[in-house]
């Protein structure tokens, strides 16, 4: 209770700037945040962008009702037609139906590996950044992660493990956590070090230590001031994260390492129709042209939300390090 | 700073150290056998006598060991030696790193595939530098301008798409529609004269092309971005105010201030484009390092997979430390002590 009555002052100076009712204190900013969103054109053709594809790939087998895996020899490496829009491969299967099956792995591993890595660079930043003990190992600790080498330690480790977990849990489903769980333990750095950023500024306000004056527990203080206040640099890193994400698993899917081909994603529709290039060459840019615009589209949203979010960053706070990525 | 320099080197044993065991632990701990590969005709005691021959009987701890004294001790008097052409001690006797594949040892393996690799990554490199640099200080300059809009369009282009598309598409029409460049990388090509010399810039265009795009665009992004803040501190004004020359304040008094952390940013960006070579190698087919590295993980070649894993990491530790130095000297406001 008592913590609940320290936000208050905040709150409200906040709200008085608006002229917004008090009793409704994040309203302004979410209002402001929308605004100044709106107004920035490549973060709203990137948001329209992605909710095309995401609609396209969830929903587009109802409107498009062809069997990805069935086969047809005698339809086989076709062009553009009315029963097939993008086509065939080499065994007759139906290239619109495998992309849009595809866009769904990929999307949902995007999803996925951006949960994981956001998860585990919250709470390492958070504790890093909140406990003064912690701060010590845990940097260190990062900085040993930012070291390794992401794209070969990739590619080891789905060949190692591929195996072992395709037995245990099934074909999909044992690929499918690999590769998400891979993709998210070596992509949280960044996230955990910004978060850290985040939290040790807002520890330093007022409200922090008058919450702490009153005797709020410090998991009560992250939960209810500083998690909130460092949630736009998160909300910024998780868009960023799923473009990395989507594009780590297409190279991964690539170089022949990541999903099979019976269960294909974006990246491995791509590494299949290298062989036939010549022949058919739409087979290489229909999964290429997803990917790319998806990612495109993904790092329009994020550069647009960081800009709404945080409208007084320095250009040298927005990138005082490139972000990683683990392919070039 | 010399100090500073010395602290910084110290801690970067530790980190090698640390991850010389992770990648270590994560090959040898996994699961699956080595000879699993071998014809099932082989007696389990012959199976047992070529694990016993691939180092296999050990515990644990004593190979990681052995492995470190080897790679950590062994190849660099190796390398030594051969510089240097003299002999240090028992030179025939020392064990090196060998490959299972090729029963060669993988320094030999890494040292006959890095030109292939060296070349393509560096003039790739140098082909970035030179365009984003330019590009981004005068997107910076000209904030909003058409070229500042289409400039930054165009990085964000580089930067979404990855280089196995932008890779493959080159291919389909340099190599295929146009038939102007091979697709397939000759390593064994020898520049003798001017016609063999432009058959070689030509095999080497697309390559540098993708590996040039992907790096140009993240160096141009953050030196827009470095102009930015350097434009708007006070300094430019009063440069400007005492009546210097719009070039002078440029070139002078923005430039040199926002190269800073640009210099520091293509220092670190240099690990990751050896990285994004191994896809790169993959496309063309260049027989370079990471094309070593996909034939060992594929043939399960555990020795070399664990050598050039290692050395990626020491690149990414060795360019971590030289941009933090480079800040610290080209930047006479931060003080380490």
């Amino acid at each position: 209770m008592a913590a609940d009555q320290a936000a208050v002052p905040v709150a409200s100076a906040r709200a008085a700037g608006h002229g917004t009712p008090l009793a409704h204190p994040d309203r302004a900013h979410k209002h402001a945040v929308w605004h100044r969103l709106r107004r920035h054109p490549g973060a709203i053709a990137g948001a329209s962008v992605f909710t095309v594809v995401a609609l396209a790939v969830l929903f587009g087998s109802f409107v498009h009702g062809v069997d990805p895996h069935y086969l047809d020899y005698r339809a086989k490496n076709q062009g553009m037609s009315l029963a097939h829009p993008l086509g065939t491969d080499n065994l007759g299967r139906d290239t619109f139906a495998r992309l849009l099956a595809g866009g769904r792995l990929s999307l949902a591993v995007g999803v996925a590996a951006m949960a994981l890595s956001l998860t585990v660079g919250t709470v390492i930043g958070v504790l890093s950044g909140f406990f003064r003990r912690l701060d010590g190992p845990l940097m260190r600790f990062t900085d040993l992660f930012l070291a390794l080498p992401v794209l070969p330690l990739l590619m080891v480790t789905t060949m190692l493990f591929r195996e072992p977990l395709r037995a245990a849990l099934g074909l999909e489903a044992g690929i499918f956590i690999l590769v998400v769980g891979v993709i998210g333990i070596t992509s949280w750095m960044q996230t955990a070090r910004i978060v850290r950023g985040q939290v040790l500024a807002i520890r330093a306000r007022e409200y922090v230590t008058a919450a702490r004056s009153i005797g709020a527990r410090p998991w009560r203080i992250i939960g209810r001031h500083v998690f909130p206040n460092a949630l736009s640099p998160i909300v910024v890193a998780a868009t960023l994260d799923i473009a990395a994400a989507i594009i780590t698993e297409s190279a991964l899917s690539f170089l022949g390492l990541g999903f099979p081909s019976d269960f294909p994603t974006w990246g491995r529709l791509l590494y299949d129709g290298v062989p036939f290039l010549t022949l058919t060459p739409d087979r290489v840019i229909w999964p290429g042209l997803a990917i790319s615009l998806t990612v495109l589209s993904v790092n329009f949203l994020g550069d647009g939300l960081r800009d709404a979010l945080d409208p007084h960053a320095t250009a040298a706070s927005r990138g005082s390090r490139p972000p990683r990525r683990t392919q070039a | 700073m010399l100090r500073y320099a010395i602290r910084r080197l110290l801690f970067a044993v530790p980190t090698l150290l640390a991850i010389s065991f992770v990648v270590f632990a994560l090959l040898d701990l996994a699961p699956g056998d080595p000879t699993a590969q071998l014809p099932l005709t082989i007696p389990p005691e012959t199976r047992e006598l070529i694990r016993q021959s691939l180092g296999l009987g050990q515990p644990f701890p004593v190979r990681y060991v052995r492995w470190l004294e080897q790679f950590l001790a062994n190849e660099p008097l190796n390398l030594v030696e051969v510089l240097f052409g003299i002999k240090i001690g028992d030179s025939a006797g020392r064990l090196r790193v060998s490959s299972w594949a090729t029963r060669s040892p993988v320094v030999d393996l890494i040292a006959q595939r890095l030109p292939q690799t060296m070349t393509v990554v560096g003039v790739s490199y140098l082909v970035a530098i030179l365009i984003a640099v330019p590009v981004g200080v005068f997107s910076g300059y000209r904030q909003y301008s058409v070229f500042d809009q289409v400039g930054t369009f165009i990085t964000m282009v580089g930067f979404s798409v990855p280089t196995f598309f932008t890779g493959t598409v080159l291919i389909v029409i340099f190599s295929g529609a146009l038939g102007w460049l091979p697709s397939i990388y000759d390593t064994t090509h020898r520049v003798t004269d001017l016609a063999s010399l432009g058959y070689q810039l030509r095999q080497m265009a697309m390559p540098v092309m993708v590996l040039a795009l992907f790096s140009a665009a993240q160096i141009s992004r953050f030196t827009r971005s470095a102009v930015l803040d350097t434009l708007h501190q006070e300094y430019v004004r009063t440069a400007r105010a005492k009546g210097l020359s719009e070039p002078l304040v440029l070139l002078v008094h923005v430039l040199r201030n926002s190269m800073i952390p640009v210099v520091t940013v293509i220092a670190l960006g240099l690990p990751t484009t050896f990285a994004g070579a191994i896809i790169t190698e993959q496309i063309f087919r260049i027989n370079g390092v990471g094309a070593l590295l996909i034939g060992a993980i594929e043939g399960a070649d555990i020795p070399t997979v664990q050598t050039v894993t290692f050395i990626f990491a020491g690149l990414i530790v060795f360019f971590n430390l030289v941009a933090d130095l480079l800040y610290g000297m080209l930047d006479p406001r931060i003080r380490y002590d």
